[in-house]
């Protein structure tokens, strides 16, 4: 699915957050959105899933204005795993997928048979199958993000909004998950902060002080200059005689 | 996608299945509960009288029965038990909806206001004479409560919206309703008429007679269907009300409709029986401790054990002391609390 961002913004009161972002997402491309932190990074994927009130701008999924779309078309199409959320209810790592559902069911279609099966085939897909009956509450952060994406899987949704998905999580399952995003057909929009995972998105953005400043392929996007000033790095690339990718390796840069 | 699939026998019988093996059990429950609260009293009835005298009256089946003891039965002792009934049924619905929403443990139903709105309104009616005795007690309680109720949401909203400002607007509501009714009662009220509103205050069913019973049951009746009708908008309401929106929630439209309808019972009932406090807060604690958090279990669980625990209540009001009725709102206080705290206590491992 399509998703295209026109002239979005946001101030909060005087402060201009996001100002006048336009971007073309393709059907089933995988999105990078970097910046230094406070760059709009969240605010903007907020902004992309109409959860902001009085945003400006305006975001089509494929040929219809998100903003004429009901709610619950809305969260059919588009699943938003946030970067940190929180509750105080005692759910069940399963409770918590299920939620995912939501947007499907309806008093004429309640739970049923295929909604266990898709619940019980996101948590695989995170690794998180035999923990459905431990508490969320009592997970690690970690565990945490993973159960939100599995709960974002659930939803099965085209389009999927994942603000730094790869926080909290170990090594293997950071790997894991960026490899289970490329497969999945849909359109993926994530906000990163490790460069070289963001080699791997197929375009990525650079936000800073709520510009889009940059967009394209990551090679064409992370030029020396732009991790100087932005990033405020100076990086050295490496090849990895495995596979001959590039690698960066960054020292930081003192004004 | 998954929903469109589904064949109708399975949904229908998905939809079927959960009313036969919880609903009709609760529903037996209850029933037994209304005939126990029916029964037991100072001068206590058989169960057999109390069937007989109802299915009397109901269809005319013609048993012979003392008509003084029919006369308690269904005059006085039923009608004040379907309405504890509705009334506790109503209150624990209200305390789930405000905890859901509100996204805060200490919800109760009077937390916007509603209990006193009602007291001032009570209050305005017997001692200012308002309404020159058009409205009784009732209707001046019920005007308060949706006026203070009406001026904290619109409080909430001039200052932002979120469900922080919705608690700030309702206690700063609260303070301001209960004090224009302390200085109404301080001014102008005599000893008799302030023990009178002290104990209409504390909840009291007493007076209560058919008529009552006609305006609580369908009120808690709607009020439970509609509750039914949201569960699962109350659950995606778990990591807050962004959350619940991103999961296709209209959140401005479920709010309206889920707080008002929460309003709207609490404000009847508070109008008709005074403001009994503790079952709105405690019940739903106590259910999600029962039968977890998710509302499908916890919306038929707290209305039948709201139900159930206010028919006890009233029972012990009426038996404790002979001769005498304490308010019901100091057992439901002194029974809560306690059990409050057990819970509390149970609960620390699971947070
Ligand atoms: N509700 C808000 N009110 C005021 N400022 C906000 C609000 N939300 C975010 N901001 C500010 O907007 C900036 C961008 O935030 P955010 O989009 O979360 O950045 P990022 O995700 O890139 O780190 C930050 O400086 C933050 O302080
Ligand atoms: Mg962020």
């Amino acid at each position: 699915m399509r998703l295209s961002a026109t002239s979005l913004g946001w101030t909060a009161g005087a402060r201009q957050i996001v100002s006048d972002v336009t971007v073309d997402i393709a059907p089933g491309e995988t999105f990078g959105l970097i910046g230094p932190n406070g760059s709009g990074k969240s605010t903007l994927l907020r902004l992309m899933a109409g959860l902001v009130p009085r945003g400006k701008g305006s975001v089509m999924l494929n040929n219809d204005p998100l903003a004429k779309l009901p709610r619950q078309e809305v969260a059919r199409r588009i699943a938003f795993v946030e970067q940190q959320v929180e509750t105080s209810d005692a759910l069940s790592v399963r409770d918590v997928v299920e939620l995912g559902r939501t947007p499907w069911l309806s008093a004429l279609a309640p739970f049923g048979m295929s909604d266990a099966e898709i619940v019980r085939d996101a948590l695989d897909a995170v690794g998180m199958a035999d923990r459905m009956a431990q508490g969320w509450s009592t997970l690690s952060g970690g565990e945490r993000q993973r159960v939100q994406i599995a709960r974002a899987l659930a939803q099965r949704p085209r389009v999927l909004l994942l603000d730094e998905p790869t926080n909290h999580l170990d090594i293997h399952h950071q790997l894991a998950l960026l490899r289970l995003i490329s497969r999945l057909p849909v359109t993926v929009i994530l906000a990163l902060h490790d460069l070289n995972q963001a080699m791997d998105c197929d375009r990525l953005g650079v936000m800073e002080g709520g510009h889009l400043i940059a967009c394209g392929p990551p090679a064409k996007v992370l030029t020396p200059e732009r991790l100087a000033t932005i990033f405020r790095v100076r990086a050295t690339t490496l090849r990895d005689p495995a596979d001959n990718a590039t690698l960066f390796r960054f020292h930081c840069l003192e004004e | 996608m998954a929903s469109g699939v589904m064949p109708r026998r399975t949904a229908l019988g998905a939809l079927l299945r959960p009313v036969v093996l919880w609903g009709m059990p609760g529903a037996i429950v209850l029933v037994v509960a209304i005939l126990a609260g029916v029964a037991i009293g100072e001068t206590p009835l058989p169960f057999s009288m109390v069937a007989a005298v109802i299915a009397n009256n109901l269809w005319g089946a013609g048993y012979d029965v003392n008509l003084i003891d029919a006369g308690i039965i269904w005059s006085y002792r039923l009608p004040r038990t379907l309405v504890a009934a509705a009334c506790g049924a109503g209150l624990a619905l209200s305390g789930v909806v405000l905890q859901a929403l509100v996204r805060n443990a200490l919800a109760d139903p009077y937390l916007l206001g509603v209990s006193a709105g009602a007291s001032t309104g009570a209050v305005a009616v017997t001692i200012l004479g308002l309404g020159g005795g058009m409205i009784g007690i009732s209707g001046g309680a019920f005007a308060g409560a949706v006026l203070a109720f009406v001026l904290v949401a619109a409080l909430a909203r001039a200052a932002g919206g979120g469900s922080a400002q919705l608690v700030l607007a309702g206690v700063a509501g609260s303070q301001l309703f209960n004090a224009i009714t302390s200085f109404l009662i301080a001014k102008s009220a005599n000893a008799e008429q302030a023990r009178g509103i002290m104990f209409w205050l504390l909840g009291n069913l007493s007076g209560v007679r058919w008529p009552d019973v006609w305006l609580a049951v369908p009120m808690a009746g709607s009020g439970f269907l509609v509750c039914l009708m949201f569960v699962r908008s109350m659950d995606a309401f778990s990591f807050g009300a962004s959350a619940a929106a991103s999961l296709g929630v209209s959140v401005r439209q479920v709010q309206v409709m889920l707080i008002g309808m929460a309003t709207l019972m609490t404000a009847t009932m508070v109008s008709l029986v005074g403001s009994i406090g503790f079952v709105g807060l405690v019940i739903p604690h106590a259910m999600r401790f029962v039968v977890g958090p998710r509302h499908a279990r916890l919306i038929p669980a707290s209305a039948l054990a709201g139900a159930i625990f206010l028919i006890a209540a009233d029972v012990v009001s009426r038996v404790l002391i002979p001769g005498q009725v304490i308010p019901i709102g100091v057992v439901t206080a002194l029974v809560g609390a306690p059990g409050f705290a057990l819970i509390l206590i149970y609960n620390r491992r699971r947070l």
